[in-house]
């Protein structure tokens, strides 16, 4: 008896048992991880869909009018933009705070009269290496000062505003070239999108690829999620770090030629509160504000979210004060509820 | 019966971590708890330190029915824990630390003077009189912190102490006093549960011995002393122990070395070294903790930058200081803090295995997924990772099996020389043979392989040649099968070269 059984039933079942059993495991386990970060996504859709039906029942008529659908998009347009930047510095595990006055220095300098000579490639130019100055200064300072990113970044919000105010001296500067303000009429409409969300929409489908497809995506959230296990297995941490913030200051770069396109103007006031826009965005949308773990999707969601209850207030004649207080309670109610599904 | 802990269940999502268990504790005994990464262990006394809720099961004290629902209650009972990775915040001052949460003050106003003096006093009580009170704890070596840590649990009247591998981060010296301390603590009437993997602490200080296995109690009541080791192991294992270290034949001593240290030193640290490393050799760094060894093995790897000396690869230099360039010569480093320097704890194996590899599944920055997870398996496979699943998040596996994704990270990258940093901390007995069994076939395919181990056995049943560090310097080398343990504790501690 005992010859036969260890050669059959008992040996066979332990031996291959625990590794031919996981087998099928793994095809489907990817899945179910997929599934919880939708279920964050949904979520987010969820709340989003339930701001569309308050706004259908207060106000019918205007909220579902398609101006008004257009107008909260192009208001996430700007913002979105520099909402995903922001997530790849901080999945990254850094933090920029000076988003908002790249972005106003960017537009101011890309309106001056000097710059508008050179008409909109001259323009749309300047605001990208502006925004990429700005984020290899900053980049420089935190990889290789080495400083702690919220001082480096805080020190370019101080910088960039002041250089931003001295460039305009306070003025609003008008934009006269034609080619530039085209882009934000109705006939450059693309099957009735306007080209600001066309740009929102690329550089949103360009971050998931970046993040998610590419090493440059990988070694980010390496190097957030741990800075010395990724050191130690060969990555050029301080490389990475450098490229994050450039690509945030591409973004706010982008953002403010959009903002140049939409307002028609430059203004060292623009861009006011962004990096805090921003930064809830990705917070409500899923990313740890201690790195390793983030989406761009969720990101751009929080944006729309965002956007959209400060479009429900205006219609409703609701002051910014009350906007305001919702914001925050909203994005308290979102870590909450993502803590409780973190940690279950 | 000071404690008992009877059909104890908690179950989590997917695992039953413990299943009916069984504890009982008298007073002045030294409880000791067995069971490899995973059975259960650390639930436990994580639901007696009041940090856990069990699903079901009773817990008496002194006689009494308890519940202990915070740590807080747990404390209040005389209930102290100290945990492996101890919870000590690093900037602030022993006497601090000591009294963290209970501090002493009045009306809310922090007594330093107070405080500092019953910290010095509970140090004393230690045998470690010699740490000054106000020393930010970061300062502190492992030992000390482990000191502070005990210290923290003396500062409440205690009955019971529960220690989680208190002798992990010890060298033979800091173990002998841990030990002395815990007999006075007994012989006061204070009982402790002392979990630890290693066997022959156990019959040292240990009275009475349970195993736990898969979340259920495997033994109870085993004296500690008495009961022989391969019955230990078995109920550990649920089988039978084997030798872990066959017999080997010795590497050829005519090969060219991969792997040339000139000189290498890094000044206060390390000596200048001379180190050649042949293919299918494995060579042992035996030391105290705090000898240089993991310095060696930094420097080596280029985390570190030498301040004098080369290393060489094929003959070829490498820049110093620079991990890249070692990487590119075919090095690798499985670290000694296995969760917080190599793995990204919340990725899955897979990610973690390919982390060195990227470029080599990738195309103009794209990856290719399909190809990385296919070339990540095979090697995880190779290695008999369990379970056999690559997609779960590193977190989820037990300690073995993640150093098994490190090593599979360099095995991926095609590394020729590894450097192993107490490859078997935290990895559980049956594990351990296991991650043997692997160094060693690495080392028979041609990898060199150099091992850093605070457990001599495994230095001396692993390695082909050992070199024995002391304060920095290599006091002697010799074979493996030349030496044996009184040796090298005498060379690690004395330092004579005869």
């Amino acid at each position: 008896m005992n010859p036969t059984q260890d050669q059959t039933a008992p040996a066979a079942a332990p031996g291959p048992g625990p590794d031919s059993a996981p087998g099928p495991g793994p095809r489907r386990r990817p899945r179910i991880a997929g599934g919880r970060l939708d279920l964050r996504h949904l979520s987010l859709i969820g709340v989003l869909v339930a701001l569309v039906v308050v706004g259908a029942l207060t106000k019918p008529d205007q909220f579902l009018d398609v101006d008004n659908l257009r107008l909260i998009l192009t208001q996430a347009s700007v913002i979105g933009v520099v909402t995903v930047g922001v997530t790849f510095v901080i999945i990254g595990g850094g933090i920029d705070l000076s988003v908002g006055a790249i972005v106003a220095l960017a537009s101011v300098w890309a309106t001056t009269v000097a710059t508008q000579e050179f008409g909109l490639g001259g323009m749309l130019l300047c605001t990208l290496l502006v925004g990429l100055g700005c984020g290899l200064v900053n980049g420089l300072l935190v990889a290789y000062g080495p400083m702690v990113p919220f001082i480096a970044t805080l020190a370019m919000l101080a910088s960039a505003r002041g250089l931003a105010l001295q460039i305009s001296d306070g003025k609003t500067q008008v934009v006269s070239v034609d080619a530039v303000l085209d882009l934000g009429v109705e006939d450059s409409y693309v099957l009735g999108v306007p080209p600001i969300v066309l740009v929102f929409l690329a550089v949103g489908v360009v971050g998931w690829l970046v993040l998610n497809r590419t090493t440059f995506g990988r070694r980010t959230v390496a190097v957030g999620g741990n800075p010395e296990a990724s050191r130690l297995a060969g990555i050029a941490v301080k490389r990475q770090r450098l490229l994050l913030y450039l690509l945030s200051g591409l973004c706010c770069g982008i953002a403010a030629f959009l903002l140049i396109v939409l307002t028609g103007s430059g203004q060292n006031t623009n861009g006011n509160l962004y990096e805090l826009d921003a930064i809830a965005a990705a917070i409500i949308g899923g990313t740890l504000l201690s790195g390793g773990r983030g989406t761009i999707l969720g990101s751009v969601l929080g944006v729309l979210v965002f956007t959209t209850i400060t479009n429900l207030f205006a219609l409703n004649n609701l002051q910014t004060d009350v906007q305001q207080i919702a914001k925050g309670a909203i994005i308290v109610a979102a870590v909450l509820v993502q803590k409780g599904r973190v940690t279950s | 019966m000071l404690l008992t802990m009877s059909g104890i269940t908690k179950t989590f999502p997917g695992v039953r971590a413990l299943d009916w268990v069984d504890l009982d504790v008298e007073e002045g005994e030294v409880h000791c708890l067995l069971g490899q990464n995973g059975a259960g262990k650390s639930t436990l006394i994580k639901v007696l330190a009041g940090a856990h809720q069990p699903d079901s099961g009773e817990i008496t004290w002194q006689g009494r029915p308890v519940r202990l629902p915070t740590p807080v209650a747990a404390m209040r009972l005389g209930i102290a824990t100290i945990y492996q990775e101890l919870d000590l915040v690093e900037h602030m001052s022993v006497a601090e630390n000591i009294f963290l949460g209970h501090e002493v003050a009045t009306r809310g106003l922090v007594r330093r003077r107070a405080a500092q003096e019953r910290a010095a006093e509970l140090l004393g009580r230690l045998g470690h009189g010699g740490i000054d009170p106000r020393t930010p704890v970061g300062r502190l070596s492992a030992a000390g912190a482990q000191v502070v840590s005990m210290a923290r649990a003396l500062s409440h009247e205690v009955r019971l102490i529960v220690m989680d591998e208190p002798s992990a981060a010890l060298d033979p010296d800091e173990v002998d006093n841990l030990f002395r301390i815990v007999g006075d603590l007994t012989a006061d009437g204070v009982a402790v549960v002392y979990i630890s993997h290693r066997l022959e602490e156990i019959r040292r200080i240990g009275d009475r011995v349970s195993v736990l296995k898969d979340g259920r109690v495997a033994a109870r009541d085993l004296p500690a002393r008495t009961t022989p080791t391969e019955q230990l192991v078995a109920r550990m294992t649920g089988r039978e122990g084997r030798s872990a270290f066959p017999e080997r034949p010795a590497a050829p001593a005519t090969a060219a070395p991969v792997l040339t240290a000139e000189g290498l030193a890094r000044e206060g640290e390390f000596e200048p070294l001379d180190l050649r490393l042949r293919p299918g050799e494995i060579t042992g760094l035996a030391g105290l903790v705090g000898s240089g060894r993991s310095e060696i093995l930094e420097t080596l790897y280029g985390a570190r930058r030498p301040t004098a000396g080369r290393v060489l690869v094929d003959g070829r230099p490498l820049r110093p200081g620079s991990i890249a360039s070692a990487v590119r010569a075919g090095i690798g480093l499985a670290p000694e803090e296995r969760k917080s320097q190599a793995l990204l704890m919340l990725e899955s194996v897979t990610r973690n295995v390919s982390l060195s590899s990227l470029p080599r599944f990738s195309r103009a920055g794209w990856l290719d997924r399909s190809r990385e997870g296919g070339a990540a398996r095979r090697h995880t496979r190779d290695l008999a990772l369990h379970p056999d699943d690559p997609e779960r998040p590193v977190r989820t596996f037990s300690g073995g099996n993640q150093q098994k994704a490190v090593l599979a990270r360099w095995l991926l990258r095609g590394c020729r020389v590894l450097l192993l940093d107490e490859p078997t901390r935290g990895v559980d007995v049956g594990a351990r043979a296991e991650l043997y069994a692997v160094i060693r076939r690495l080392a028979d395919e041609g990898v060199c392989v150099l091992l850093v181990s605070s457990e001599l056995p495994e230095v001396l049943g692993l390695a082909d040649r050992v070199l024995v560090l002391r304060e920095g310097r290599v006091v002697h080398t010799a074979p493996a099968r030349e030496l044996d343990e009184h040796r090298v504790l005498d060379l690690v501690m004395e330092g004579s070269p005869t």
